[in-house]
């Protein structure tokens, strides 16, 4: 090992400074919405609330945890990410098992179909037309159906079949399975860190997504948390509009309640957040590769 | 099989060409249903949409739908070259995308290096889970994020700012216009940068160490190794993602724009097609003017993609 120059010293200090400064920028943003999330909404309102909450409180989470509409939401967010992941990743999954078979008819042109979609799409305003024409809106399924099949989850799940041992199948062949046995009993438990990597990414856009409800359904307790959250955030911003217009009016109105809508949708923003938060680290270690496959054949 | 096909005279029925085709099919019906329901949804969702993009050529009626509404040819297309928007989304547009392309492009690369240099390996598994974490996050709660940080009461930035003494007074970051190009990109760079530079470093982990040994015994220090082995070694992923980002460079952005540019003081420099085709035809029920915009757009990318790859080809470097 050759020893560092010195201006290799100046260099290595200088990344070592970005780098830090990089994660405490990503950071930060996280932390002070939870401290602000724990502080009391009154005291907030007074500023310099940074690091740590000045005034620690739950009221607000109470509020939050009480108010029916959120929970309504929450759990709207939580049956469709389940739902939506286990469905999507079974059935894409199968898709790409039929298509990794060599024998299959029709093979090639099966993929080009697919692969046209990944570059060409109808647009917004087709789209729409075609839900509404299909009698979807306003219905849970309209989360689940349209976003079944993902023609780039089926291609990095296809070449990861492809590579499975040929051995494998043949035996379960041999034990008398068929095509649809060796995908249950064979195929899919061999997958589990492909499985992983999708279903962490098909799990991320159905938690994640607020604008597909947002077009689709007026019905406010088909509601997800992302969208309600959306709806929360743009009516803070109104009121903070409304509080430079008149501060003094709402100073006065602050000092009465403890409680702000600031507060308030910091604390339904943990909410919306904790779950990925909560899943993240498990699959962490699998998704550096599920993206490396997906680029290399993207 | 073929021999049946070939043989006319074989004892059962008559069998014409393609009698096999059939038979073959039949035979791997197992197969086969596993992919007809995803090719029936794939057709369904993405197929009939692109048909319906010619409703840009009609004057589309809710209640007929495409058979009976009237075609007009390109009126709709001259009618948004005409509509006192066009110069204005246009430019917010390609603005907006050059910043993210300029800025956002060559970050996770630098980040990649960055990263490459250290050797603490705590130091950098903290790093890159952190910087990883924001591409998690929906855009509803970065825009929240956002404007926690910039606004007024109690944002930190303004915390900040006012306590090293460059401001006075708290500035409504949000309701600025000028600042809103850089608010944009900054949230772009900040939610993806992380995640982004996964692939450069994978690139990065394939090089050669000896290249780095050898240019070592030369001397050579790290600026000098990265810009003449590590840069030159990542070009073929560099120019891919190029060809990719240029493909993609008439999407400014939707949710990003929508979330933080709602604000009506700053639609003169938020509006970009992505949202206007959302405003006109959601909002406004314009379907088939807003499917004409969209379609014009959907066009130039297809040209500009295509353009991209023919000169990353005549480097080496193409997609297809």
């Amino acid at each position: 090992m050759i020893r560092l120059s010195p201006s290799d010293r100046v260099l290595m200090a200088f990344i070592y400074a970005a780098l830090a400064l990089l994660a405490f920028t990503t950071f930060y943003p996280f932390w002070n919405a939870a401290v602000i999330s724990f502080n009391k909404g009154s005291d907030t309102m007074l500023g310099g609330v940074t690091f740590w909450p000045r005034a620690f409180t739950w009221e607000n989470y109470e509020i939050v945890f009480n108010d029916k509409r959120i929970l309504t939401a929450f759990g709207v967010s939580v049956l469709r990410t389940v739902v939506g992941t286990v469905l999507s990743v079974l059935a894409t999954a199968l898709f790409a098992y039929g298509l990794s078979k060599r024998e299959l008819m029709g093979r090639k042109f099966y993929m080009v179909v697919c692969i046209i979609t990944m570059y060409f799409s109808g647009g917004l305003i087709p789209t729409f037309l075609l839900i509404r024409g299909l009698g979807m809106m306003n219905s849970f399924w309209v989360f689940i159906i349209p976003s079944l099949i993902s023609v780039w989850n089926m291609i990095i799940f296809r070449t990861f079949f492809q590579e499975l041992p040929a051995g494998l199948e043949e035996s379960a062949k041999i034990d008398g399975c068929g095509n649809w046995g060796t995908f249950i009993r064979i195929v899919m438990p061999l997958s589990g860190p492909v499985v992983a990597t999708l279903g962490l990414f098909t799990a991320v856009y159905h938690w994640n997504d607020w604008f597909l409800p947002s077009i689709y359904i007026t019905n406010q307790d088909l509601f997800p948390i992302q969208t309600m959250l959306k709806q929360i955030l743009s009516s803070n911003i109104m009121s903070e509009q409304m509080s430079q217009m008149d501060s003094a009016a709402q100073g006065r109105l602050g000092q009465m309640q403890t409680v702000t809508t600031k507060s308030l949708s910091m604390a339904t923003m943990m909410v919306a957040t904790v779950p990925i938060m909560l899943v993240y680290p498990f699959v962490q270690k699998y998704f550096v590769k599920g993206v490396l496959v997906g680029s290399l054949k993207g | 099989m073929a021999e049946l096909t070939v043989s006319g005279k074989s004892e059962t029925a008559k069998r014409r060409p393609g009698r096999s085709a059939v038979r073959r099919f039949l035979g791997q019906l197992d197969i086969q249903l596993m992919v007809w329901p995803a090719l029936i949804l794939i057709f369904v969702f993405s197929y009939i949409p692109m048909y319906g993009v010619l409703m840009a050529f009609q004057d589309y009626n809710i209640f007929g739908g495409m058979k009976e509404s009237p075609w007009v040819g390109l009126k709709h297309f001259k009618q948004f070259f005409q509509a006192a928007e066009f110069g204005e989304v246009m430019r917010n547009t390609i603005v907006i995308s050059l910043l993210k392309l300029v800025i956002g492009f060559p970050a996770p690369i630098l980040l990649a290096l960055m990263l490459n240099e250290v050797k603490h390996m705590m130091f950098k598994r903290v790093v890159q889970t952190v910087s990883y974490l924001p591409h998690f996050l929906s855009w509803v709660i970065v825009a929240g994020f956002v404007m926690s940080m910039l606004s007024t009461d109690n944002g930190s930035v303004n915390i900040a700012l006012q306590a090293a003494g460059l401001i006075g007074e708290p500035i409504n970051f949000l309701s600025l216009p000028e600042y809103f190009w850089t608010i944009l990109v900054a949230t772009g760079v900040w939610k993806e940068i992380g995640f982004a530079s996964i692939v450069y470093l994978a690139a990065i982990a394939g090089i050669d160490p000896h290249l780095y040994e050898a240019a070592e015994m030369d001397g050579a220090g790290k600026i000098k190794q990265m810009f003449l082995i590590t840069l030159p070694c990542m070009m073929p992923v560099i120019i891919i993602f190029m060809i990719l980002a240029i493909g993609n460079l008439l999407n400014a952005g939707f949710d990003d724009i929508l979330l933080l540019g709602a604000n009506p003081v700053l639609r003169d420099v938020s509006d970009v097609i992505d949202t206007y085709v959302y405003r006109v035809g959601i909002q406004n029920s314009r379907y088939s003017y807003a499917t004409a915009v969209g379609l014009f757009k959907a066009v130039i990318s297809v040209g500009l993609l295509a353009m991209a790859n023919y000169a990353a080809r005549r480097s080496g470097n193409s997609l297809w």
